[in-house]
């Protein structure tokens, strides 16, 4: 398959010649369940990549590993042209500050209120100056970035979950994070919900100018958002390419994921 | 059968391990910045609001029942008068702190099981490593550091109130004044009753907390993990207090022989 170079989606100003990630050649077993299987992917600055597998196929696993949740077997990661295998503990937390995480079931902290939860990533971040003396401020524009300015004193318990997604969103965006990486943004949460918080990828996509790897088994949001989509079938990249190439293939495994 | 016990076993020695190893870590840990003294003082907060009114409460009535139960005895054997002394050794060395500390086993150990369960099993945990913080910093050491801290405390409230309860007792069947009863208290007490009696207060503490967290940390996804989390932590931390107890007594006896 050939990736989707062709059609930009974002605005002028990225560098799609630069890779923000590399993985190769990744292997990751539980016993003798072998999750990932040889698995390589590279993508490019300002780029969204989805990647789409059955439930169960790791892709949770896979995104562990990328920012250091879970060690891998074998292969090599770097992100941000920054190996990440080999990387210390200092460095690790110094590069963590420009990956932002979406969790699948959201993880705020249920002892904390939203504002506690936004201002959490910002403590330790003395090298974000800008950041963590107008901490008021970034918060709340946070917040408003994905319309719960009203929500900052309440507790996580007190939020539906689309909220909860959404305050996730913020608090994952704070640092101002280089690459984004979405687990099941819009799992579990209905239609128009979904569909705002895909519109809400998209904007911060434009206006913060990330590179976005994102999650879904949501054929309707990897259409939307995607530059190029990858398949994780067997523990590998079995596919690549963008949804029209795609939808388009002969292939069984890969018609599986598209007819609706 | 055989097999069984083997594994049995096994689990034990595997799990004695992992507990050692996590113990190490807190040591590792706790004295490298940043210091999460905020932290701290919350948590020294939550573990005495937690246990205060319980501890209280249980400390009086002991020293009520206990003193209840032996009058009669000393009576026999025309002793009465020792009583308060008879209290004091009773409460200060022994019933006080493991009372105490059980109590704690059973509020902080579970809560601190349950607490940072359910955090381990909606990735909480996971969510603070990638913030940057050191969630074994934030939510380990800082929990094991306050209920090491804040035990000796309760106990010392606890043997506060027992010593009270009995008193009250004593005023009221035996016309003992207060200050002739705490006179005799503290008569009785002696250096070695007290020092090693708040030792070993601090090392249940500790067990307390280490083993809350350890439970916690480790959970198995699920809601039942979470469950099986809080309530192995007051299972072993209620074991691990007597382990300690027997040992601080043996110790003890060994220092004041020679
Ligand atoms: N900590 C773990 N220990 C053992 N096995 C694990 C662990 N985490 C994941 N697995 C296994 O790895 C496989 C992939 O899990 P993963 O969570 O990555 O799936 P997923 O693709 O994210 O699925 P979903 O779409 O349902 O989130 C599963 O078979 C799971 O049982
Ligand atoms: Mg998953």
């Amino acid at each position: 398959m050939k990736t989707a170079d062709t059609e930009h989606r974002t605005p002028g100003g990225t560098d799609r010649r630069r890779p923000v990630l590399e993985i190769k050649g990744l292997n990751k077993a539980f016993g003798s369940n072998k999750v990932l299987n040889d698995f390589n992917l590279t993508m490019y600055h300002g780029e969204i990549v989805v990647v789409m597998g059955r439930s169960g196929s790791g892709k949770s696993v896979m995104v562990k590993c990328l920012v250091g949740l879970m060690k891998p077997d074998s292969g090599e990661i770097s992100i941000l042209g920054r190996d990440m295998i080999n990387i210390s503990s200092g460095e690790l937390d110094e590069l963590r500050a420009d990956i932002g995480f979406l969790f699948q079931g959201s993880a705020l902290y249920d002892s904390m209120t939203v504002r506690q939860n936004l201002e959490f990533p910002l403590r330790h971040r003395k090298e974000r100056k800008e950041l963590t003396e107008n901490m008021e401020e970034v918060v709340t524009t946070a917040l408003d970035q994905v319309g719960l300015a009203h929500t900052l004193d309440l507790m996580p318990e007190e939020l539906s979950g689309g909220m909860k997604r959404r305050v996730a969103l913020a608090r994952a965006l704070i640092l101002k994070p280089e690459l984004m990486i979405y687990d099941e943004p819009t799992s579990g949460l209905d239609p128009i919900t979904s569909k705002e918080i895909i519109q809400l990828m998209k904007h911060i996509q434009q206006t913060h100018n990330t590179s976005s790897m994102v999650i879904t088994h949501d054929v309707d949001c990897a259409r939307v958002i995607a530059d190029r989509i990858v398949l994780l079938i067997n523990g590998r990249n079995y596919a690549q390419g963008s949804y029209e190439d795609l939808a388009a293939s002969e292939d069984e495994e890969i018609k599986a994921f598209f007819k609706t | 059968m055989i097999y069984s016990i083997q594994k049995r076993f096994e689990d034990f020695f595997l799990f004695t391990a992992e507990l050692s190893l996590f113990a190490m870590r807190y040591f590792r840990e706790a004295f490298r910045r940043p210091f999460e003294i905020n932290e701290l003082l919350r948590q020294c907060y939550n573990v005495g609001n937690r246990s205060l009114p319980l501890v209280a409460l249980t400390g009086f009535i002991i020293g009520l029942v206990l003193t209840l139960q032996t009058r009669p005895t000393l009576q026999e054997f025309g002793a009465v008068s020792w009583m308060p002394s008879m209290v004091s050794i009773s409460i200060v060395r022994e019933i006080g702190p493991v009372i105490v500390a059980l109590i704690c086993a059973g509020r902080v150990a579970s809560g601190l099981g349950a607490e940072i369960g359910s955090m381990r099993v909606t990735e909480q945990i996971d969510a603070m490593e990638v913030s940057g913080t050191n969630p074994f910093k934030y939510l380990v050491v800082t929990r094991i550091t306050a209920t090491t801290l804040m035990l000796p405390m309760l106990v010392i409230l606890g043997d506060t109130l027992g010593l009270y309860g009995s008193y009250i007792v004593e005023n009221t069947k035996g016309d003992v004044s207060f200050m002739l009863f705490f006179n005799q208290v503290f008569d009785a007490l002696e250096y070695q009753d007290i020092v090693p009696a708040t030792l070993k207060t601090f090392l249940f503490g500790f067990a307390i907390g280490l083993v809350g967290t350890f439970a916690g940390y480790t959970c198995k996804k699920g809601t039942a993990g979470v469950g099986r989390a809080a309530n192995s932590a007051v299972v072993i931390a209620s074991l691990l207090i007597f382990i300690i107890d027997f040992m601080a007594v043996v110790i003890t006896d060994l220092f004041y022989e020679l």
